[in-house]
């Protein structure tokens, strides 16, 4: 669904993500880790296709087509996704960028009362005609993100710590929501910083780890225990140097 | 009629009076004449006024309205209500005619709003024509809208014109007013004096769109009792040279509420000085003044809001700009007054651009760029749609697409 072929991202002059190959099939969970720094963001918003990310060496093959030079929102069309790490605050009602989201994605009226459902689930309904993203909370933020995201009914969904920041209970009901994304197809990337949401997920089909812009560890999710207790390098056994 | 005349001396002495904001307009160089060409009914009209009505949101079909007022430079059109509601006891009428028909009529009469408040006021009493007069008898909920429209077709045309709308005790009433211009040089002076009864209700939507070199100045004020409710959702979606307005809301009865709501595309040279006050006089009062305006090209707008509080009351004024260009240029200048303890009264305003982030952002989730601009657009206006009758919302979103779509060129 999503191949990435020795890609190198830069940003003003700087070379940021390096020599990244990754292949993510239908219906495949992958998480994506690595330490504060180490490029994680800059990868998915360079496959979104974001500014002021460039794309230096490789490409980037969605559903067979090579998408590397395509706008954001031409790929967004095609059915990428990216929940951001840390959106922009906008001047428009939460609320109303839903609306014109589920017009655009298209939705039939069992999936808008089932989106309806879930903002209530969620705790969201007090924040629908507030300004996007102006005084949430930092779980808000998170959970509002994945809300955007699944209106956009993606087939691959770029996931940028939607864990970070917020309590166990939201932890276990986002790792829901993404596990039934995967079950209904879709391809997610999932970055997590602390790997809590991790023993929630009901599949996770690869690990890989990042430092320094490189993916130092593509492999089974079984080294997870031993890098949330020694940190990568011990339990990668990897050198701290560039 | 002596008391007429008392008031045109008065309005004489306050010919040369300047109002505190706006820039000044040479009265002397209009045609304050009355007459000209007229047309018997709405369908008649030349296709360019008949268009344009349209797209200001007129039904000139008057299929869902109650009553119809059309006003064409000095001419009422038409003044028409529906029987049902003739019979309930409502009029839709030209002012003057009120005048002669009912002595009562001068009760209302330059009462919410002095004649000589400025030099337009006085100008309109002096030399304006017309104006339409709205009455709602006690308990009478009118069901359907009235519209109202106010037209200027020829060049250098002062149309000045002097309305009265009274809602009494009880009484319910959606009113919409549409005033345009075709492109002609002219001078609009609109006088509303608003009267809102005991536990009355009135929401008044008006729609602006004029031409570019168009000198405006409405005037208006409501004086709300016990129990009533006022709502002034104004639109104003089209180029203009300069546009000085400050409707006012006095809350003079127990838990009386006034909602003033503009929403303001401000375009080429146009130059706006729009505000909103509300004068608190009376306990357990509410009230908020919301402005919205979208600036583009060279144009410059002036912000104001001003809450007035001397009782126990709750008010908050709340003033946003969106910037799109770089010679656009926005001024909000929100005031609160307290002389008691027990007003409460807040104030929120802030002028901006869209920014990168927010077009990257939405890029991302796939939209355009230009869909991006015109949903940031469209979004921000959207404030206090929620406020108005679900019948008129349509209308008014019907616009704010139109607007949005002329934000961008
Ligand atoms: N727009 C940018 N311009 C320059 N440097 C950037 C930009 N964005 C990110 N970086 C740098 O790239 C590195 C990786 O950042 P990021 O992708 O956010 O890391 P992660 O998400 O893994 O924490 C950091 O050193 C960061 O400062
Ligand atoms: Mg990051």
């Amino acid at each position: 669904m999503l191949e990435i072929k020795d890609l190198n991202v830069g940003a003003e002059g700087r070379t940021i993500v390096r020599g990244v190959t990754l292949t993510l099939r239908n219906g495949e969970l992958h998480l994506l880790m690595g330490p504060n720094g180490a490029g994680k963001s800059t990868l998915l918003k360079a496959i979104m296709g974001l500014s002021p990310y460039e794309i230096i060496k490789g490409i980037i093959i969605f559903n067979g087509e090579d998408v590397t030079n395509l706008k954001p929102y031409e790929r967004a069309k095609r059915g990428l996704a990216l929940a951001h790490q840390y959106p922009p605050k906008l001047k428009i009602r939460s609320g109303y960028l839903l609306k014109r989201l589920a017009n655009k994605y298209g939705h039939s009226n069992d999936s808008l009362r089932e989106i309806r459902e879930l903002i209530k689930e969620l705790g969201l309904s007090h924040l629908l005609n507030r300004e996007l993203y102006r005084d949430f909370s930092g779980g808000e933020v998170k959970k509002f993100e994945l809300l955007t995201l699944i209106v956009q009914k993606p087939k691959v969904a770029l996931l940028d710590e939607p864990d970070s920041g917020i309590d166990l209970d939201s932890i276990r009901k986002l790792a829901y929501l993404i596990s039934k994304l995967v079950e209904e197809g879709t391809s997610v990337l999932l970055v997590t910083h602390t790997g809590h949401i991790v023993k929630y997920l009901h599949k996770v089909n690869k690990l890989h780890v990042m430092t320094y812009g490189r993916l130092v560890y593509s492999g089974g999710v079984d080294v997870l225990p031993a890098i949330l207790e020694k940190g990568y390098h011990e339990a990668l056994g990897m050198r701290w140097d560039n | 009629m002596k008391w007429r005349e008392e008031l045109k001396e008065k309005a004489k002495r306050s010919l040369n009076k300047r109002p505190p904001y706006g820039p000044d307009v040479n009265l002397g160089v209009f045609l304050w004449d009355k007459g000209g060409k007229a047309y018997r009914n709405l369908s008649t009209l030349p296709q360019p006024i008949l268009e344009r009505a349209k797209v200001t949101g007129i039904d000139v079909k008057e299929e869902r309205v109650g009553g119809t007022y059309f006003q064409l430079d000095f001419d009422v059109l038409r003044a028409k209500l529906a029987k049902d509601f003739k019979r309930a006891g409502v009029y839709l009428m030209s002012v003057e005619e009120a005048l002669t028909e009912f002595e009562w009529a001068r009760n209302y009469y330059w009462k919410a709003l002095p004649v000589d408040t400025d030099k337009y006021t006085a100008i309109t009493e002096l030399k304006g024509s017309h104006g339409y007069f709205i009455y709602v008898p006690p308990k009478v909920k009118v069901s359907k809208p009235l519209q109202t429209c106010l037209f200027i077709h020829k060049d250098s045309v002062a149309q000045a014109i002097h309305n009265i709308v009274i809602v009494d005790e009880g009484g319910e009433l959606n009113l919409l007013t549409a005033c345009s211009a075709l492109p002609v040089k002219a001078l609009h002076i609109g006088i509303t004096e608003f009267y809102v009864k005991r536990n009355a209700k009135l929401t008044f939507t008006m729609v602006h769109f004029w031409s570019p070199t168009l000198h405006v100045r409405p005037r208006a004020v409501a004086l709300v009792e016990e129990g009533g409710y006022f709502l002034n959702y104004y639109i104003h979606m089209a180029p203009v040279k300069s546009l000085q307005t400050f409707p006012t809301a006095k809350l003079i009865g127990e838990g009386a509420q006034a909602y003033l709501t503009s929403i303001l595309l401000a375009s080429k040279d146009a130059y706006l000085d729009v505000g909103g006050g509300i004068e608190f006089k009376a306990n357990n009062t509410k009230g908020e003044v919301i402005s919205r305006s979208v600036i583009r090209d060279e144009a410059n707008v002036i912000l104001r809001g001003e809450l007035v509080g001397s009782s126990t009351s709750k008010g908050h004024i709340d003033c946003k700009g969106l910037l799109l260009s770089e010679r656009a240029r926005g001024e909000a200048i929100p005031i609160l007054k307290s002389s008691t303890g027990l007003a409460e009264l807040t104030h929120e305003a802030a002028l901006g651009k869209i920014s990168h982030e927010e077009l990257e952002y939405l890029m991302s989730k796939g939209f355009s760029e230009d869909e991006a601009i015109s949903l940031v657009v469209r979004g921000f206006l959207e404030t206090g749609l929620e406020k108005l009758p679900p019948n008129l919302r349509g209308y008014a979103d019907r616009i704010l697409d139109l607007i949005s779509k002329y934000a961008r060129g």
